[in-house]
């Protein structure tokens, strides 16, 4: 067949087929556009293919390749089920991620809470220690956050009860970036989560020894313990996510190093995405729950030890059997 | 029989391109031609969103400001969002385009050439923090100008690329001429080297098309001043009238 009459007697279908690709790139499809697109689709690749084969004009094989590039875009466009897939990782996923990738999780972990209470005893029994790691006027300002005469505790602690959703604000926009930055800073060799972990983990640990050492007690840890538990464990898990970076930029096995780091990064992703849903609750607790003061430290105490055992038993126990589909 | 075999040899599979452009194949059988975009496209897209950005933080600002301590909570969510999730939520949810690589007409794909989804969108975006290191994206720009599909150290851990949308070019007029058979028989390339002259005629100068004919003139046994029109000859015989 000449290429003449290949165009006359396809043209009508390509014309079809392009109004069809600019009504779906323009997200204005109508059920009618949708209905036999993969027929067309394949039809128009077959049609491609014997162009090429039949050696037309380079002109009417860039026309046809440009309406299977688009196509190809619609039909394997990203079907995203956000809803179902969060609640299957939710209730299965993460943590069973989290047991797969033990290696990384467990070092993250001994990095960051090993730095955090080392850094916590040295500082209650060598007072001193914490000028080493912050200026007098942060010291400062910390102990007024945390002084026992105030109304409500942690930042903004001096303003009223209204305030509760610019602290649930900024703790988000705080903790999350922190988080991330812990997570990206993995590609240099993870080099940079290792950094962050025990910066993160020395700077926590000398204010809870240094406000432990000075009697602000209950102030202090009635307020830290219960979004700790997800807070802290959730710092702890974005490093591991950027330490599994670097680790397959260091030590790639028999794959290569891009390779490798593609792989890395499929599951630190979803690390980091389980990350994410805990520092929401971690804030969520933390502008609502723990900056109150009308309930008892003791109250507190046991909301916290509650939290902190739901968060143990989620790693360990859910997952365990395939989830309901 | 060794005569036939030659002639009918399997044709040679396609030759990698020469340029920049990346042949993928898809499990329909045929090859997508991917043109990533280097690092101007790209560096002009992401200033115009950060203009877009900009703006947007600052007529919220402005506009929360006077809401109080509600809006410093609602200011710091939207500049968490605008920081970290602009990118995403429109690479995801737009086909693979920012407003800026809209205007500039490009789009991130996976490395096969399909619509880049949550998993790829995010890593990108989030390993953005190591590609800005030290300085003004001095990694970025190193590992972008040192990969194949120029790509930054977020588009090699994600597995993504970014293209040119391509527009459709009008067809271009081919010279009047009668249609003739050719003298001698052709392999594919040949044949397609032969339209893509004709089809090309209209961007080159006349001494240019004379000096390319001219190549041709003694297998086609012609002068060389005759050559080109015997070309647009050939190339109208083999295309055919509808």
């Amino acid at each position: 067949m000449k290429q003449s009459l290949f165009e006359s007697h396809y043209q009508a279908e390509w014309q079809c087929f392009a109004a069809r690709l600019d009504a779906l790139e323009r997200g204005k499809a109508t059920r009618e556009d949708c209905q036999g697109f993969a027929a067309a689709y394949r039809q128009l690749c077959q049609q491609l293919a014997l162009a090429q084969t039949r050696g037309y004009s380079p002109h009417l094989i860039e026309q046809l390749q440009q309406l299977a590039m688009r196509g190809h875009q619609q039909f394997y466009r990203h079907r995203s089920q956000l809803g179902a897939r969060l609640l299957s990782f939710l209730f299965g996923g993460f943590p069973r991620l989290v047991r797969a990738e033990w290696r990384s999780v467990a070092l993250a972990f001994g990095l960051f809470f090993g730095s955090l209470i080392g850094m916590g005893l040295l500082t209650y029994f060598y007072p001193e220690l914490i000028y080493s790691l912050m200026d007098p006027d942060q010291v400062q300002n910390m102990e007024s956050m945390y002084d026992p005469d105030a109304h409500r505790l942690g930042r903004f602690g001096e303003r009223g009860s209204s305030d509760d959703w610019a602290m649930f604000g900024f703790y988000i926009m705080n903790n999350i970036g922190i988080a991330f930055q812990t997570f990206a800073s993995g590609l240099l060799l993870g080099l940079g989560s290792l950094f962050f972990l025990l910066f993160n983990g020395l700077t926590i640990g000398a204010v809870a020894g240094h406000l432990t050492e000075i009697g602000y007690i209950h102030t202090f840890w009635s307020f830290v313990i219960g979004h700790g538990a997800f807070e802290l464990t959730a710092i702890a898990f974005s490093g591991a996510a950027g330490l599994k970076l670097g680790w397959a930029l260091l030590a790639p096995g028999r794959l290569t190093r891009g390779e490798a780091l593609r792989q890395a990064a499929r599951t630190s992703v979803q690390l980091v995405g389980g990350v994410i849903l805990f520092l929401l609750i971690a804030a969520f607790i933390e502008a609502y729950w723990s900056s109150m003061t009308y309930t008892t430290p003791t109250v507190k105490y046991a909301v916290g030890a509650a939290l902190w055992a739901l968060v143990l038993a989620y790693f360990l126990l859910v997952g365990r059997r395939h989830a309901p589909d | 029989m060794p005569s036939t075999a030659v002639r009918h040899a399997p044709p040679a599979p396609p030759t990698a391109p020469l340029d920049t452009r990346l042949r993928i194949e898809t499990p329909e059988g045929i090859d997508l031609i991917l043109r990533p975009a280097s690092l101007v496209p790209r560096a002009l897209a992401f200033t115009i969103d950060l203009a877009i950005r900009g703006l947007i933080l600052g007529v919220m600002f402005v506009l929360l400001f006077t809401l109080g301590q509600f809006g410093m909570g609602l200011g710091a969510i939207l500049m968490f969002l605008v920081t970290w999730w602009y990118m995403v939520l429109f690479e995801v949810l737009n086909q693979g385009r920012s407003p800026g690589k809209q205007i500039i007409g490009l789009r991130v794909v996976h490395d096969d050439g399909t619509p880049v989804g949550w998993g790829a969108s995010l890593t990108r975006n989030l390993l953005r923090f190591a590609d800005i290191l030290p300085f003004g994206y001095t990694l970025g720009i190193l590992s972008c100008l040192n990969s194949r599909g120029f790509k930054r150290l977020g588009d090699i851990a994600a597995g993504t690329l970014v293209i040119y949308r391509d527009r459709s070019a009008e067809r271009p007029p081919l010279a009047a001429a009668e249609p003739l058979r050719a003298p001698f028989a052709m392999n594919l390339e040949e044949q397609r080297a032969l339209l893509e002259f004709a089809e090309r005629q209209g961007g080159l100068s006349a001494a240019r098309r004379t000096e390319l004919a001219a190549i041709l003139a003694e297998p086609l046994g012609v002068s060389p001043e005759q050559a080109e029109a015997r070309i647009n000859g050939i190339a109208h015989g083999l295309l055919g009238s509808a």
